[in-house]
């Protein structure tokens, strides 16, 4: 969609309540600025990611949201990212990998700034990949890189864990690291020939 | 006279078993039954190769039913389930189930994202009877919703269930997995472990002493959703509310079952806890009176609506727990709390009835059970 100056794309999208009427604006970034209204997403944090992903921002009258840089729609399944923001769901497995650039700021705010998951992963998959070290486990862990991340999560949420006291938690944290750290030692294993 | 609604299909629903009065949900010695009701696990889970339930075909759906129906009925895995095809219930059976928070209410209506769907989308429920301990939904938001109840504060030995069943159901499908962000789901708000554990607490004290606003802002901070006795979007109901993680990525289900069995519901707890003492302390007069009158008013009147019911069997429920009620068993409030509502109403008494109908049922009902009855069975005026 092109801004009102006709000139570039519209990115920012200004919905205003007047009485009962909306009024929708679809500016380009540069025009945004010169209407005075501020292109960057507005929101609480503990609104939910599916209200804000459809554009409900927690400003009285108004909503702004910045289109993000997005593929054009999933390969698997034809979604739009429009249609994710608008339906408030992702059309299949794949979306989460065709739009992980910009679904990753949204996630970030609907799991307390969390990027990884950390936890349970499937059992029989992992097992099977005892057998068939290397692909399958990156399918499963992610590479090794993603691997640090994950532990260096786990990590930080030891020390926070231990720094509030919360000697608890900070075990359960603990057997977590251990868990991964083991399948990671298992599945890194090379078959013995 | 109403006669009993013409059935169009032969009626396979289990309502007598799950009228029967074994569910777990009745059981009176949960821990810390006296401010939790019930534990609640919830896993989100899809099959690989599918798109998620709103995206897929017919087919698809039809051939995700038939997966998991055969994955659960394994002869190995947890179970027996019995398998509902939610397309294919009455309305009323399939409010049943709301009720007794087998299935969602979008899934009762086949509700799909974007407003699509409706009451004849392929879908499913399955309930192992009849304890109901273990359920799932499929095709509701998600390919599989696995639930796993407990009565009190037992998460982690929902949550042993509830993985339990996890792995069986993965031991011979594949489930959409992300190496950075775990288990995929419809709506990003579930990914990553796809686990929601929730309690549901009774906090009549909380109320009435005015503290329950810090409660629900204390939960906002710590990231948890307080909802209504229906889940997502309802009301409260007679002082319940829904307490469940919002977080399911980042933190994994050790840390999130820690985070809400061992801290945070303890705290409501003892706070709930206090807030009844103080209230027996200083406001025993008061106290004695609204729970007294609440059961003065389920054994006389004569039409009672099911909110109104929830309401003053909430405080039938804080009298008997905190031993102002001797006479009354625990079982039979919480049975009453499901029997009052508008389906298990019409199912118990075996026809369908208009509203103004259910009130008079309803109130006969609770006199009946509450009893009064004996005195006025003979009523002439009847």
């Amino acid at each position: 969609m092109l801004c009102e100056c006709g000139q570039a794309e519209a990115t920012v999208h200004e919905v205003l309540i007047k009485g009962d009427k909306q009024v929708a604006r679809h500016l380009c970034e540069q025009c945004a600025r010169k209407a005075g209204i501020d292109p960057k997403p507005s929101g609480s944090m503990t609104e939910l990611i599916a209200k804000h992903a459809m554009g409900h921002s927690m400003g009285i009258g108004a909503q702004i949201v910045t289109a993000p840089k997005r593929a054009a729609s999933c390969p698997s399944c034809k979604t739009t990212y429009d249609s994710f923001k608008q339906n408030g769901v992702l059309g299949c497995p794949e979306c989460y990998t065709t739009f992980l650039e910009v679904l990753t700021p949204l996630l970030e705010r609907a799991h307390e700034g969390a990027t990884h998951h950390v936890g349970k992963i499937p059992r029989r998959a992992l097992d099977s990949t005892k057998s068939h070290p290397g692909s399958r486990i990156d399918a499963l862990l992610g590479s090794l890189e993603q691997r640090a991340e994950r532990l260096a999560t786990l990590r930080k949420q030891l020390d926070e864990a231990i720094r509030a006291e919360q000697y608890e938690r900070a075990a359960k944290v603990r057997d977590e690291i251990r868990s991964l750290g083991e399948i990671v030692d298992e599945g890194a294993e090379p078959e013995p020939s | 006279m109403t006669t009993p609604a013409k059935d169009p299909t032969p009626d396979t629903f289990p309502t007598a078993e799950l009228l029967g009065g074994a569910a777990e949900l009745l059981r009176p010695d949960g821990p810390d039954h006296d401010v939790v009701v019930s534990s609640r696990v919830r896993l989100a889970r899809n099959l690989a190769g599918f798109p998620f339930v709103a995206h897929a075909s017919r087919t698809d759906r039809n051939q995700i039913l038939d997966l998991c129906r055969h994955r659960l009925a394994a002869a190995d895995g947890p179970g027996p389930f019995t398998w509902l095809r939610v397309h294919d219930l009455k309305a009323v059976d399939r409010s049943l189930l709301v009720e007794r928070h087998l299935i969602s209410k979008q899934h009762a209506k086949g509700a799909m994202a974007g407003g699509q769907g409706g009451p004849d989308e392929p879908r499913a429920a399955a309930i192992s009877l009849p304890l109901e301990r273990l359920s799932a939904m499929v095709n509701e938001e998600d390919h599989l919703r696995l639930q796993s109840l407990r009565a009190g504060l037992a998460l982690a030995d929902a949550y042993r269930d509830a993985d339990a069943l996890d792995d069986h159901i993965e031991a011979g499908l594949d489930f959409a997995f992300h190496p950075r962000l775990g288990y995929l789901t419809a709506c990003p708000t579930n990914v990553g472990t796809g686990a929601r554990f929730s309690v549901m607490l009774h906090l009549p004290g909380l109320r009435m002493t005015g503290d329950i606003e810090k409660v629900k802002r204390a939960a906002d901070d710590m990231s948890l959703a307080i909802r209504g006795f229906y889940g997502e979007g309802s009301q409260n109901i007679g002082d319940f509310y829904q307490l469940s993680n919002q977080t399911t990525l980042g933190k994994s289900e050790r840390v999130l079952l820690h985070d809400m069995e061992s801290s945070i519901v303890p705290r409501v707890i003892e706070y709930e806890r206090l807030g009844r003492r103080m209230l027996i302390e200083r406001r025993r007069d008061i106290l004695e009176d609204k729970v007294s009158r609440a059961l003065g008013l389920l054994r006389s009147a004569r039409l009672v609506a099911s909110d109104e019911a929830m309401g003053l069997l909430s405080h039938v429920r804080l009298g008997i727990v905190l031993g102002l009620i001797p006479d009354v068993p625990l079982a039979t409030v919480s049975g009453l709390m499901l029997l009052v509502q508008p389906a298990h109403l019409q199912r118990k008494i075996g026809r369908e009835m208009p509203q103004a109908e259910r009130r008079r049922a309803r109130a006969d009902l609770l006199r009946a059970t509450l009893g009064r009855e004996g005195l006025l069975r003979d009523d002439p005026a009847r």
